[in-house]
């Protein structure tokens, strides 16, 4: 099927299951420790070897020499693969750095070696037995020295033009010109994803076909690139994800434990399974870029905008790719100059990739602490600033409108809801005892991607349908809005609906990532159920644009007949892809939002505590409001991570991420949340998809940085422009002590 | 980790004895720090020896009005003690503000004095760490070190002592009994328990080996009020930036420790002495000749405001403009 007008009426509309707040389906499996996770998959390889990944102890330079006879004599050790014995390997489309170094070693912590013995125990102490001869090459690990001269990336929408800057009107004579001008710097650190579950995989091979149990968001991708790295068919490889203990873009990719568990597994004969330590997650793996972002804003005194620039530097691995964290200032706000510019710098940092909304969520942090800087300047409200800086076009090319844009809802619900109204403009103003008490907002904006999506529909013979898809649930919910999207499009309550997924011999789906699966991969599962109900109205004799399904039964006209009916003589079986077309060409198809925030900073000793949060939301139709919400406040909580404690602490000696573990690298516990409220603002986007639907979880983090950013200035009166907003970066300049 | 012979002591002195006879050795008791260093292989005995049958877990009431802590008495256990509670607030508060409950559940009263630093460069044995292995030199230093010491360092170390019990033990004027291998018994001081880094910073305590703690004893309650105040990035979970341990009375005297700012629980007499002067006085003297790093210098204000914190609490007479 292809998706390329606005959706009319469709089964979807009658939202008897979707839009409906279901617990998850799988939620039992979890909850009685039955999901069957990677590392546990003792009953699909059992007999497994377990595998144990050294990491490089250089970030940049070479190996000399590699000497594993200590550790191959080491007790129940059966291998140890090292570049030398892996044979060729090819590298994954998705990977910048090679996931097995040698000689040449690219970043800290890149597998050098995995040791295969019969217990973890056994593999473990075998790997510290294995002398590595390194010689250390100079290295680049410090961004802010890079900035003024990293090059220019291409940021404009022709990907086939040199790199440019992205210009509309004249910026630097509108940004001379006005009245009220803002020109400041913000910085975000790098961060890591910091997921539960390590990356884990078993893999067994039997005769030339390898089978791999694994955790990983986009099945397709990493079905591709492990076949091409390790040089087999891909008709030779599966890949298995059913369940997925959090990703966070952390795995969108392969990485280095299923390739070396596949390796192992060639080596011994014997399933291999392999969960990378916790230690070597923060460096061998990708994380979120750092970045150095330079705002300028222009004004009229009336508070609209006139000139916007937005110029972002970061860093990677050479052939990697730039954090886009100006993405979101092309369409957030009016303004008729503007200029974008994204500067990637050289790093031997370890590999930058995609973290929960990469691109917006680090540039959220800059823009929209900017945008309560300038509404001050201007002596405007923050949330009015936004407000008359709308724009219901795309500022670019204004002939172009967005499907459906609600920020100012958004901001004025919001305001009302939060209590808005009761914050004092002028910053440090507000005590509770010895508590300083702010309040903060932020726009919230990310973008809504369509891909291409996939599934196979199987009705039984007993009336269950089955629905088949290499989709993937990281904890976000996609088992149930699948199986709500199948129930609602054949008539059917939500327990006769299976729901399969994560295997490569599924149809491909959109996969898991940038916000784009709830919306794609239901889609997939709207086509395939279209094509399922065309059989199904064949089998029964009746015209299938007549057909009502509709409580286990087709009605057409005065006829009524079980669903399962249809079935009688054998299992219908219907496969179909969502294609795009290029609605997203002709329409800007976004999600919006506001997050209000209020935190109380100790007046003694700067500790900023998040006291409540709101955010509302615009993001079309909400398939499931219960996992939406489960979506939106966990990332409510990585935008407090990130605005208040997150950061990998680079060594710009040694060019590594110090602080790797989860005692080192702080995510917020408990105790750091507060009580959060998400409203959902009743949306149906037809221009984006037959189930009208967007993503909404990465938009929960979209913004909450900077509206903690701006809640801790109205407390204290300190301006912070680097995030995290440690207590450190303001104690100086807190009240006097008495 | 690197493989290990195991066994469980039957009494103190059988105990002192083993690990002082044998190379190598440690005592293994609640293992929430032991065994995590293991498994890095920072910590690697070649013997182990279980105290946990030794039935030091009693809480008992001294000749002196004080108590004697057995030393295996867990942490949840000591912290929810009624005579604890109610006679050294500090040492509830403290323990509680520290680790998780299922940390506490496990880890001792002598475990927890003798935990390991949290330096990050102490904990990757790639890098170099004269704490980890002598000789190899300190990473930290001109690294990162936001968390780390800004007094009591010295050119071979400036790690912290991450605990929380041990700064309120401090402020207590706790002693540590110990046990030998010749059976020999003797109480330290909390105050010369844990030693500077010096030259030495991989010998971190008076013990010698084999030298197993036996009990923690208090002396009798000093009255006033009681505050821990634990300042960190995050509400909890995590080791202080800076922590104060203070037992202040109504007169403005008293005492105060400090944790997250040197190798051990910091303590001076003249910063007792100037209490009544208010928290600028205090740290003034606490932290005289404080060689701070770019990284963690914000501490030296960060103890003072957390100690003016901690006497607005008591006494509300500190304040902020």
């Amino acid at each position: 099927m292809k998706f390329d007008a606005p959706a009319g009426i469709n089964p979807i509309d009658r939202m008897a299951v979707v839009g409906r707040a279901h617990s998850r389906i799988d939620g039992p499996l979890k909850t009685t420790g039955t999901a069957p996770y990677a590392y546990e998959r003792h009953d699909v390889a059992p007999g497994a070897l377990y595998g144990f990944i050294l990491g490089a102890a250089i970030a940049k330079g070479r190996i000399a020499a590699i000497d594993t006879m200590t550790a191959l004599a080491a007790p129940g050790v059966k291998a140890v693969v090292t570049y030398k014995n892996a044979g060729p390997l090819g590298k994954g489309s998705k990977n910048t750095a090679k996931l097995l170094a040698g000689p040449e070693v690219e970043h800290y912590h890149q597998a050098v070696a995995m040791v295969i013995a019969d217990s973890f125990e056994q593999a473990r102490a075998a790997a510290a037995l294995i002398d590595v001869d390194y010689v250390r090459a100079k290295g680049r690990f410090d961004l802010s020295a890079e900035v003024g001269h990293a090059p220019l990336q291409n940021d404009s929408r022709d990907k086939s033009k040199p790199p440019s800057l992205d210009r509309v009107g004249n910026f630097e004579a509108a940004f001379a010109a006005a009245p009220v001008t803002l020109d400041a710097t913000y910085t975000t650190p790098d961060e890591a994803h910091a997921m539960m579950e390590p990356f884990a995989t078993i893999a067994a091979w039997q005769g030339d076909k390898l089978t791999v149990w694994t955790s990983n968001q986009m099945i397709h991708w990493t079905h591709q690139d492990l076949a091409k790295t390790l040089g087999i068919p891909e008709a030779n490889l599966r890949v298995d994800s059913p369940f997925i203990g959090g990703g966070f873009g952390g795995k969108l990719f392969l990485r280095a434990d299923a390739v070396l568990a596949a390796l192992g597994a060639k080596a011994t004969g014997r399933p291999v399974k392999v969960a990378m330590a916790r230690p070597l997650m923060f460096n061998n793996s990708t994380h979120r870029p750092a970045t150095v972002q330079r705002i300028r804003l222009g004004a009229e005194r009336s508070g609209k905008l006139t000139a916007i620039a937005h110029e972002s530097t970061s860093g990677n691995l050479p052939g990697g790719t730039p954090e886009t964290a100006t993405a979101q200032t092309k369409l957030l706000y009016a303004g008729a100059n503007r200029l974008i510019g994204t500067y990637l710098a050289a790093l031997d940092l370890p590999e930058g990739n995609s973290m929960r909304a990469p691109g917006e969520a680090s540039g959220l942090m800059a823009l929209e602490i900017a945008m309560d800087e300038m509404a001050e300047k201007l002596g405007m409200d923050p949330v009015e600033f936004r407000i008359i800086n709308d724009t219901q076009v795309d500022p670019e090319k204004p002939e172009r409108k967005f499907s459906q844009r609600q920020l100012i809802r958004c901001l004025r619900d919001g305001a009302q809801r939060f209590g808005w109204s009761a914050r004092n403009p002028r910053p440090a103003q507000q005590r509770n005892g010895h508590q300083l008490i702010g309040m903060g907002v932020a726009a919230a904006f990310r973008n809504s991607l369509n891909i291409t999506s996939g599934a196979r529909v199987r009705l039984g013979r007993d009336g269950v349908v089955t629905v088949e898809t290499d989709m993937t649930d990281i904890g976000t919910g996609s088992y149930t809005i699948i199986a709500q999207t199948a129930a609602e499009m054949m008539g059917l309550p939500l327990n006769r609906v299976v729901v399969r997924l994560g295997d490569s011999a599924f149809p491909v789906s959109s996969g898991s990532g940038g916000q784009f699966g709830a919306s794609s991969s239901t889609a997939g599962v709207y086509a395939a159920c279209v094509k399922l109900r065309e059989q199904v109205a064949q089998q029964l004799g009746v015209n299938s644009a007549d057909a009502d399904f509709v409580d286990g039964h087709v009605r057409s006209g005065n006829r009524s007949v079980p669903l399962a009916e249809a079935a009688r003589v054998g299992e219908l079986v219907a496969e179909d892809t969502m294609h795009w077309g290029d609605l997203d060409k002709q329409y800007q198809l976004s999600t919006f939002g506001a997050h209000f925030v209020e935190v109380a900073v100790d007046g003694f000793t700067g500790e900023i505590r998040v006291q409540r949060m709101l955010a509302v939301c615009a993001a079309g139709r909400i398939l499931n409001p219960t996992t939406a919400r489960s979506q939106v406040i966990g990332a409510m909580t990585m935008g407090v991570g990130g605005a208040l404690m997150e950061e990998l602490a680079v060594d710009t000696r040694f060019g590594f991420f110090v602080n790797h573990d989860l005692a080192g690298y702080e995510v917020p516990v408990h105790a750091d949340i507060p009580h959060q409220e998400v409203i959902f603002l009743g949306e149906a986007d037809d221009k984006v998809s037959p189930m009208k639907a967007k993503g909404v979880g990465e938009l929960g983090i979209c913004g909450v940085g900077a509206a903690v950013a701006n809640a801790v200035y109205n407390a204290t009166g300190v301006r912070i422009r680097n995030y995290p907003i440690t207590l450190d970066k303001h104690l100086d300049r807190l009240p006097a002590l008495t | 980790m690197k493989s290990f012979s195991y066994e469980r002591a039957t009494s103190p002195a059988a105990a002192a004895a083993s690990v002082a006879t044998r190379p190598g050795a440690k005592f293994l008791a609640g293992g929430t720090n032991l065994l995590d260093l293991m498994k890095l292989e920072i910590e690697t005995p070649t013997h182990l020896v279980d105290v946990q049958d030794l039935k030091l877990d009693r809480i008992d009431a001294t000749g002196d009005g004080g108590l004697r802590i057995g030393a295996f008495v867990s942490n949840t256990a000591l912290s929810a003690n009624m005579h604890v509670r109610r006679d050294y607030a500090v040492l509830s508060r403290a323990i509680q503000a520290g680790a998780s409950g299922q940390l506490r559940n496990k880890a001792t009263t002598a475990g927890n004095l003798l935990q390991r630093t949290r330096c990050p460069y102490f904990y990757d044995t790639n890098q170099a760490c004269n704490k980890r292995q002598p000789g190899s030199g300190c990473a930290a230093i001109g690294g990162y070190s936001r968390q780390l010491a800004v007094i009591g360092t010295s050119d071979a170390c400036i790690a912290t002592y991450p605990g929380d019990m041990a700064v309120a033990l401090r402020v207590l004027d706790a002693t540590i009994e110990t046990i030998d291998a010749k059976g020999q018994t003797r109480a330290i001081p909390i105050a010369n328990f844990h030693r500077l880094p010096g030259n030495t910073p991989h010998v971190e305590t008076a013990l010698t080996p084999g030298e197993l703690i036996t009990a923690v004893t208090l002396p009798k309650p000093l009255g006033g009020t009681h505050i821990y105040r634990k300042v960190r990035d995050r509400a909890s979970y995590a080791f202080a930036l800076v922590s104060v341990a203070a037992v202040l009375q109504p007169d403005g005297s008293g005492r105060v420790a400090f944790g997250g700012v040197a190798p051990k629980p910091w303590r001076s007499d003249a910063a007792d002495a100037a209490l009544s002067q208010g928290a600028p006085a205090v740290t003034a003297r606490a932290f005289d000749g404080a060689q701070p790093t770019t990284g963690n210098h914000f501490k030296l204000q960060l103890a003072t405001r957390t100690l003016a914190a901690t006497i607005a609490q008591a006494t509300t007479s500190a304040k902020i403009s």
